[in-house]
């Protein structure tokens, strides 16, 4: 512990506040950091934490409040004015340039400069790949090109990028969100490192271990405002100070299958590209784990099992009998019944600027009209159902009108939206990719509660989670992938996360021990 | 840390992500093959150097105009008003231009700087008045077709038989010069900011601004070029045909966008090269000596044309394909 107390502090902000239209994402928002210290900032999706963030890093503009740094007023005027000030940021959502090298991401406001001031291209990669050295970054390319990376890598390409501008204070907004177990490690190494030169680091996490383990003070936002800041605070408590009430336990009873149900789906020696020959059978009612590091293959099964990724072999079976699925619309169809619900929700699901109720009745449209027209009080009926049970807009809190656009709704409350859609849709089957990255701790509980109930009504469900303690929690049976092949099936006692994470390294240890 | 397979060197990485600037490339030797086999059958001997000469100087008003369309498209715009802006300049080069030496060099000055000046506010509109680049360059094509046609109402007025000989028709291939002149201005254009800055808004803007990237400076950068490099065009045409025409250039606008697609410039922005668009300025011009030569009826010409078009961007569109099939590593 460095004697943060006793310094000024690096930055104050103070009722900071900022308004998209009519809705509200600061309302007060303060936060003081001292150099040397790890500062977490914890709170529900749309508390305002990445919001002050970005005020922070000069990406959005504050409509008002007051940031001194140094004890001086300070430019946030934008994104070079902040850096100037040196502060850098790791963004939630990537920023990286998809189509360009590693390289000159990393390097793209610092390009090596020859004769006339001409970037010198030919010494971009080299010049990564040292940063990357420096960083104990062996694995990626500088060369390639985000795009064909994984998510895990492009993150850390992101992390090394901010590091490499050396901050005074580095801001990480969920970094850790689509980083496999050892990159977090790695991660929290830096972050030492950082703390250790006199950085100050600020972090959010909706992982609870993660901030317990690397916070020196922690601030809690709610509804756009400060609520406290702690030297220390248990999960408890910040679940209360997070949400305004008490949370009973994260994880609802795990849901059993019964003992008689038959499988509902069986793949037998699915190959596709990252998928090298998988096999399992899902039960009716169960809900059956997909976990491993990141990257093993889990994305392009989930994928080529809902017909985006074409299977090179290997056969589906639903309910017993074969099915071909070459591409999504074949696994909505009614006999198959198969829905996958993404992580990147923005991307692979939703239509952003349309109503949440076109949202949720887009698959039973059909169903619902009469002579070519949709039946529009019907709809409303199904849709306002819907939206109470699933509880969009959050426990007891305002309910959403099934006219508002889902780009106002809070990431969790989306997915609830496009898990709605498949259940107005009758899909027996879920594919439930990653379903709870990002989302806030009150809105996962919802999330689990739900995975619990539509596991008790009969379905069969398939989870992959980058947070294996979801996996721990939920499922009965764990399947641990590792380079596109199913390394270890856990069963009864065995479901824990230490012997999942186990199954996950320890399969790849003795793998590159026989080499 | 996963694992990213075994290391690539740059070759590979270079085939992989610039996979449509090579296929460009292939599609151009192969033109040129083609075209040389039939002119050979036809004539027992190769073309000469003034048969090379017309040829590039034929290709140069696409090269120029499909270059300035080609920045344009990587920042995921479009400009509309390259033709419009080819036709303004050819008509004020034809009724303008005195045969002194400081006449010719004075007047292109001006007449590229008109064409800046029409750039700029296209990318004003566009980035200022945040207007769609497709509804603004629409707008300013029309206005231009309109002035052009008040400066010139019939096709005439003249050219300094000089400047002819300048910018080509020298008997000897001159044209080459302003080719490597687009493609040294392309290779420093990568060399600097704004090159960088082209690809960062067109990968994704709001990435690009949160690193620091200038989005609507380089947007206007961009058209700034277009246009410039549309005037450019201009009066190359106006050389090519020592007068001037005040809808000379508006075959030029598809054909603009044609030169793009053949380059593998990605119209969902940052991705692509000019130097593939130069070479796909080079497959339309010599694609269409090759079908006089092939002894195809002129009046199939431009369905000959987009037969070939399409083939060209199914190929594209394959070898994206196969490409993005290798990718994100995983088993196989």
């Amino acid at each position: 512990m460095t004697a943060a107390g006793t310094e000024r502090p690096l930055l104050e902000a103070a009722g900071i506040t900022k308004a998209f239209g009519p809705v509200r994402a600061l309302a007060d928002g303060s936060l003081d950091l001292r150099p040397g210290e790890v500062h977490a900032l914890v709170g529900e999706n749309g508390a305002g934490k990445s919001t002050l963030i970005k005020v922070l890093s000069g990406v959005l503009r504050a409509d008002a409040g007051e940031i001194r740094v140094d004890g001086g007023p300070a430019d946030l005027s934008g994104p070079p004015a902040a850096r100037k000030l040196g502060f850098g940021t790791v963004f939630q959502e990537l920023s990286l340039l998809p189509w360009m090298p590693v390289a000159e991401n990393l390097l793209i406001d610092r390009m090596p400069r020859g004769r006339a001031g001409l970037i010198r291209r030919r010494s971009l990669a080299a010049e990564a790949e040292e940063i990357f050295a420096r960083y104990g970054i062996e694995s990626i390319d500088p060369r390639e090109i985000p795009d064909r990376l994984s998510l895990a890598d492009r993150q850390v390409v992101e992390i090394v990028r901010a590091l490499h501008r050396r901050p005074r204070v580095l801001f990480l907004d969920e970094a850790t969100a689509s980083l496999s177990k050892h990159q977090v490690d790695w991660l929290f190494e830096v972050i030492a490192r950082q703390r250790a030169e006199g950085c100050c680091v600020v972090f959010t996490s909706h992982r609870w271990k993660e901030v317990e383990q690397v916070a020196d003070r922690i601030t809690v936002f709610r509804n756009g405002r400060k609520v406290a800041t702690r030297a220390s605070l248990d999960e408890g408590e910040a679940v209360m100070l997070m949400t305004g009430r008490r949370v009973g336990e994260l994880y609802p009873p795990r849901p059993r299958a019964a003992p008689e149900a038959g499988p509902l789906l069986e793949a037998d020696g699915l190959r596709a590209d990252g998928v090298g020959g998988v096999s399992f059978s899902l039960r009716r009612g169960e809900v059956l784990g997909v976990g491993g590091l990141a990257g093993q293959g889990q994305r392009e099964l989930f994928l080529a099992l809902y017909g985006v990724r074409r299977l090179r072999d290997g056969t589906v079976a639903i309910g017993g009998r074969r099915r071909k699925i070459r591409r999504p619309a074949d696994a909505i169809r009614a006999r198959v019944g198969m829905a996958l619900v993404p992580e990147d929700r923005k991307g692979e699901g939703l239509l952003l600027p349309l109503p949440i109720r076109d949202n949720l009745t887009l698959p039973i449209l059909g169903r619902l009209s009469a002579g070519g027209l949709v039946r529009r009080t019907e709809e409303r009926k199904l849709v306002e159902k819907l939206i109470g049970q699933l509880q969009i807009g959050g426990q007891g809190g305002a309910s959403r009108r099934p006219s508002e656009a889902v780009d106002t709704l809070s990431g969790g409350n989306q997915q609830k939206v496009l898990l709605g859609r498949w259940l107005m849709a009758e899909s027996e089957i879920l594919l439930l990719y990653d379903v709870t990255r990002g989302v806030d701790v009150a809105t996962k509980h919802d999330l689990y509660q739900l995975i619990a109930s539509l596991a008790a009504d009969g379905k069969g469900i398939l989870l992959y989670s980058s947070d294996t303690d979801e996996i721990a929690h939920l499922c009965e049976r764990v399947l641990v992938m590792r380079e596109g092949r199913i390394a270890a099936e856990l069963a009864g006692d065995d479901v824990g996360t230490e012997k999942i994470v186990a199954a996950s390294v320890m399969e790849r240890e003795e793998a590159v021990a026989g080499d | 840390m996963t694992s990213a397979g075994a290391r690539k060197g740059w070759r590979s990485h270079f085939a992989v992500q610039q996979a449509t600037l090579l296929l460009a490339i292939g599609i151009l030797v192969v033109t040129v093959l083609a075209y040389l086999g039939f002119f050979q059958s036809q004539f027992q001997r190769m073309p000469n150097d003034y048969a090379w000469d017309s040829t590039i100087t034929n290709a140069l008003p696409l090269v120029f105009a499909g270059v300035g369309q080609g920045i344009v498209v990587l920042t995921r715009g479009l400009d509309l008003s390259v033709g419009g802006t080819m036709d303004l300049t050819n008509a004020l080069a034809a009724t303008h231009m005195t045969s002194s030496a400081g006449g010719m060099l004075g007047w292109s000055l001006i007449i590229l700087a008109i064409g800046a000046g029409i750039g700029a506010v296209n990318g004003l509109l566009v980035t200022v008045g945040r207007l769609q680049p497709i509804v603004v360059t629409i707008g300013t094509m029309s206005i231009l077709q309109g002035v052009a046609a008040a400066v010139l109402p019939q096709p005439g007025g003249s050219i300094p038989a000089a400047y002819t000989d300048v910018m080509g028709n020298t008997g000897s291939p001159v044209g080459v010069v302003f080719v490597a002149v687009i493609l040294a201005f392309w290779w420093l254009l990568r060399r600097r900011p704004l090159g960088v800055a082209l690809y960062a808004i067109g990968n994704d803007p709001a990435a690009a601004a949160a690193n620091g990237v200038n989005v609507a400076r380089t947007k206007v950068a961009a058209y700034v070029l277009s246009g410039t490099l549309a005037a450019a065009a201009g009066l190359f045409l106006a050389a090519g045909s020592s007068g001037g025409d005040a809808t000379g250039g508006d075959s030029y606008l598809l054909a603009s966008f044609a030169a793009v697609v053949l380059g593998g410039v990605s119209f969902r922005g940052g991705r692509g090269s000019m130097v593939g668009v130069v070479c796909g300025a080079g497959v339309l011009t010599v694609l269409v000596s090759l079908l006089f030569y092939a002894h195809v009826n002129s009046l199939y010409e431009s369905f000959y044309q987009g037969l070939f078009l399409i083939v060209a961007v199914l190929l594209g569109l394959g070898v994206t394909a196969w490409t993005s099939r290798t990718r994100r590593g995983g088993a196989r």
